[in-house]
């Protein structure tokens, strides 16, 4: 039964909600608005109909758990070794503010081995707690000790938040998480607020490629979850350590119950990494070639940049895959992007768009990439790129 | 060898956009394709059947038509397609798709492998996947980009999995979850005779009570997540457009991006 209905009395066939429909799931029938198995109650319809003939069925949803019992926002900490992942750091600085709406506590939870020198650099960033399981067993991130551990801390402390970051690791490791606890999980969040009137946290996050955002609750089940991309939050400004309250736990796995293996880790061979990356120049289709792409490793080193590229250039081959960005590739969000000869279609604009500053170089005046470009210069990027690499060599004395 | 890849039929995102004045989404003429990473996943399917024999088995939960999908699928070149489909599943979030695909999947019977694309184009979570092979009880090895070797003596299977600092290389028993990213392959065009066949295909439907799904789990009820609302993202407007003779411009973009502390 879809979740929305028509009160038939009421309808007069207009077609307002049709258009107001995201999934085009309802249609008009002999003057009447008829919901299709593709609406999913979301509600967007309701505003749209002047003649209020539309309404969502509630659909008993019996608590599955007493809300009222947990308590604590709680960031999953990422890292490898003594390298702490930005975006555990950036959570902690919006877990903060959510903690502080919610006159609650915060709390890093740090799973790992050797990890008292976390520990401390983690206190800098402002939690409250850190909740934390040392064993040798978790030394590397793998998803099954690493979600037995943060299921057993979630299960005995209750948080009634859990964040984790957008990358490989916090997406494979909340997922699974999530299904443990039998709980909701939102991914990548845009914006995390507090609802006042009911404290539930209000999850904002883009789907179709960027073209549409949905904020989406999770009302009765607890920890509610979340992750967020990597320079999405602000990053919070270290403080002198004020310490704070460190709660271990042991968990007995042995190795012999771990069914995967790490064998080898490959470090890229690239000086930058796209994702933490404050400068990217990237090329795209009017490259016309491979070896052009000398022309944006150029500037790149000047800069400091990471070398990025559209799915165009890609595809043809003139750049590995690991330096697309956009809906198939990377999601960055730099001070400054170059975007020199790619037009910008939507899924390229889905992994950019947040840049600080975006500068389009494109000798077609009527590129899309033109209506979200900070600086446009219409012009041959091969006259161009040259130049600015020439311009930034002799100002920044290199 | 027994594969089973996870898909989703996704509106062909190209086609979405909003309509400035309505301020809606614009659905007139969206034609449904397979998710595009998903198409990696049949591949590498195909792939591993055709170096170890067996059978590939394509599934998927969505309304009726999700069935074109599954006959691209089976086009592709896979053997059997099943259409999971109830107006009960109707509203699922990732953690009811997740439990009704297990379900499923253990009506299938034994399996070796399971692929999925790294994520949906239109839902861009990238949870179902890892959902799945927590219910089943396997590892999941998500954004695989290499199977380096599978060892049916031992039941190991050895995969690079591709993260944002390098290439990690896992071993796991099978059976396993993969979830693909798109440097894994090129998925293969669907054959025309294949084609013709897919069309008459016979492709079971399953409902909730075939895979024994519980109520309180599926659709709507059994989804903790609930949108309560969609709107248009804000729009990013254009800046300024820098023009003149190719040096003047170079110098006055370089002047802007120092004075702006960008650099």
């Amino acid at each position: 039964m879809p979740l929305l209905e028509v009160i038939k009395e009421k309808c007069k066939g207009c077609g307002l909600c049709v258009k107001a429909c995201p999934f085009g799931a309802i249609e008009i029938v002999n003057k009447l608005a008829v919901v299709k198995e593709s609406c999913t109650g979301c509600g967007a319809c309701l505003d749209s109909c002047k003649f209020h003939a539309l309404y969502l069925r509630e659909v008993e949803k019996q608590p599955k758990v007493d809300v009222s019992e947990y308590q604590g926002v709680w960031v999953f900490i990422e890292h490898e070794g003594p390298q702490i992942a930005h975006v555990s750091l950036e959570l902690l600085g919006k877990g903060r503010e959510l903690a502080d709406k919610l006159s609650t506590y915060l709390s890093a939870m740090l799973l790992g081995d050797e990890i008292s020198p976390l520990v401390e650099q983690l206190f800098r960033f402002g939690p409250d707690r850190v909740h934390c399981i040392e064993d040798p067993i978790l030394k590397h991130y793998r998803t099954g000790p690493y979600v037995t551990a943060a299921s057993l801390l979630v299960r005995k402390y209750r948080p009634e938040l859990v964040l984790a970051g957008a990358t490989t690791t916090g997406r494979d490791f909340a997922s699974a998480l999530a299904t443990e606890l039998e709980t909701g999980l939102t991914a990548d969040c845009t914006e995390l607020d507090i609802d006042p009137e009911r404290g539930l946290l209000v999850q904002t996050r883009p789907a179709f490629g960027g073209n549409i955002m949905a904020t989406i609750l999770c009302p009765h089940r607890r920890p509610q979850m979340a992750t967020v991309r990597p320079k999405v939050m602000q990053m919070p400004k270290p403080v002198d350590t004020k310490g704070g309250e460190v709660i271990r736990e042991t968990f007995d796995l042995n190795e012999d119950q771990i069914l995967t293996k790490i064998i080898n880790f490959i470090p890229s061979t690239e000086t930058v990494n796209l994702a933490d990356a404050q400068i990217i120049v990237s090329g795209g289709r009017g490259l016309g070639a491979a070896d052009n792409f000398r022309l944006i490793e150029d500037l790149a080193d000047v800069l400091g940049a990471a070398v990025g590229a559209s799915r165009a250039a890609v595809d043809a081959g003139w750049i590995s895959y690991p330096h697309q960005v956009g809906q198939t590739g990377r999601t960055v969000r730099p001070r400054v992007y170059f975007a020199c000869g790619i037009s910008g279609a939507i899924q390229h604009q889905a992994g950019m768009k947040t840049s600080e500053v975006i500068v389009a170089i494109n000798k077609d005046p009527d590129a899309p990439i033109f209506d979200i470009a900070t600086y446009g210069i219409v012009g041959d990027l091969f006259e161009i790129v040259p130049l600015l690499t020439q311009q930034f060599k002799r100002r920044l004395r290199k | 060898m027994h594969a089973v890849v996870c898909i989703k039929q996704v509106p062909e995102t190209t086609d979405v956009r909003f309509d400035p004045e309505t301020n809606t989404m614009v659905r007139e003429g969206v034609s449904s394709i397979i998710n595009p990473f998903d198409e990696y996943a049949i591949e590498e399917a195909l792939l591993t059947r055709e170096r170890f024999g067996g059978k590939v088995t394509v599934l998927t939960m969505g309304p009726p038509q999700a069935a074109e999908a599954l006959r691209t699928a089976l086009a592709m070149g896979a053997d059997q397609a099943v259409l999971v489909t109830d107006k009960a599943f109707a509203g699922s979030d990732t953690l009811a798709t997740s439990y009704t695909l297990s379900m499923a999947i253990r009506k299938l019977g034994p399996l070796d492998l399971i692929f999925c694309g790294r994520q949906a184009m239109d839902g861009d979570t990238g949870q179902v996947g890892p959902g799945v092979a927590h219910r089943l009880g396997i590892p999941q090895l998500t954004y695989v980009c290499k199977v380096k070797k599978i060892d049916w003596e031992s039941r190991r299977i050895e995969v690079e999995r591709l993260l944002e600092n390098g290439v990690q290389v896992v071993e796991s028993p099978l059976p396993a979850l993969l979830t693909v990213v798109k440097d894994i392959n090129q998925p293969r065009l669907p054959s025309l005779l294949r084609m013709k066949r897919a069309k008459q295909a016979e492709i079971p439907t399953w409902g909730a009570i075939d895979i024994g799904a519980s109520p309180s789990r599926i659709g709507l009820e059994g989804s903790p997540t609930q949108v309560i609302r969609t709107f248009s993202p804000p729009k990013r407007t254009g800046g300024q457009k820098l023009t003149g003779e190719p040096e003047e411009v170079v110098k006055e973009l370089v002047d802007k991006l120092f004075a702006s502390k960008v650099i």
